[in-house]
């Protein structure tokens, strides 16, 4: 077994099982931690694949971003009401089905596919080509991008102002 | 590795999302099962672009990345809208469309 091969076979059980824990955990405070640990094998995966710059944009925003917000809305929503942090789940069986269901049926018909299983040549610096490209193919969807998070940053703020 | 492990890996992590989307009944919860849906959706185009050796896949990760982004802050500040006026973050207790 060459070394990429361990590093995906360990990083695939990390991220199997952490994301196991996110949706399973009783207390939504591990289960965020969990998620925590979820993008970090993610963005290993990145580095895995030689996406070098999106395993660091990965770990910032994500990792970094996502994790921070999403326990600051844990805080300010659950100490008001004075409860435990514990959560139950309904339909634990109906869900299960549906989830086992559709990967079933996509693993089944990625299984009778035939896919590349060496990757092709790359045209030089990804990271290089990623930036370029950015900046002219794709110049006029990044500043949609740029309108977008201005949009969503001024809606979040707009919602979540005192009350007046 | 082949594209096809990449592949079935971001599958199960996507199943894994979903199950947690459907049984989750803290909003939050939901918004955690989303998430992992969505990462799971960027190793896929990762592992395309990886394995067909340009770097558009990777392009539109960074799109996806920074979308999901706001959808996080956009969703959390309903989050925190919706307890203020309801008082709860359960989702089977806003049912006030339910007829």
């Amino acid at each position: 077994m060459t070394l990429s091969a361990l590093a995906f076979w360990v990083l695939s059980i990390l991220l199997v099982g952490s994301a196991l824990a996110v949706v399973l955990s009783k207390n939504l405070f591990h289960a965020v931690l969990w998620l925590a640990l979820a993008l970090t094998g993610t963005a290993g995966v990145f580095l895995l694949l030689n996406a070098e710059f999106l395993a660091a944009v990965q770990l910032l925003l994500y990792a970094g971003g996502i994790i921070t917000v999403v326990v600051f809305a844990i805080v300010v929503t659950e100490r008001l009401v004075g409860e435990r942090l514990s959560q139950t789940s309904r339909g634990i069986v109906s869900g299960a089905l549906v989830a086992i269901g559709l990967l079933v049926i996509i693993v089944s018909t990625l299984t009778q596919r035939q896919l590349p299983s060496t990757p092709l040549p790359q045209l030089g610096d990804l990271t290089r080509l990623v930036g370029e490209q950015v900046l002219t193919t794709y110049v006029l969807p990044f500043e949609l991008l740029a309108l977008l998070m201005l949009v969503a940053m001024l809606g979040a703020i707009y919602f979540a102002r005192p009350e007046d | 590795m082949g594209l096809q492990a990449y592949l079935i890996l971001a599958a199960t992590v996507f199943c894994i999302g979903l199950f947690g989307v459907v049984t989750r009944r803290n909003t939050i919860g939901i918004l955690l099962g989303i998430e992992l849906m969505l990462n799971a959706v960027n190793i896929n185009l990762v592992a395309f672009s990886h394995f067909s050796g340009t770097a558009t896949g990777m392009i539109f990760t960074l799109f996806t990345i920074c979308i999901t982004v706001s959808e996080a802050a956009i969703g959390l500040a309903l989050v925190i809208l919706l307890f203020r006026v309801r008082r709860t973050v359960m989702a089977d207790h806003l049912d006030l469309l339910k007829g």
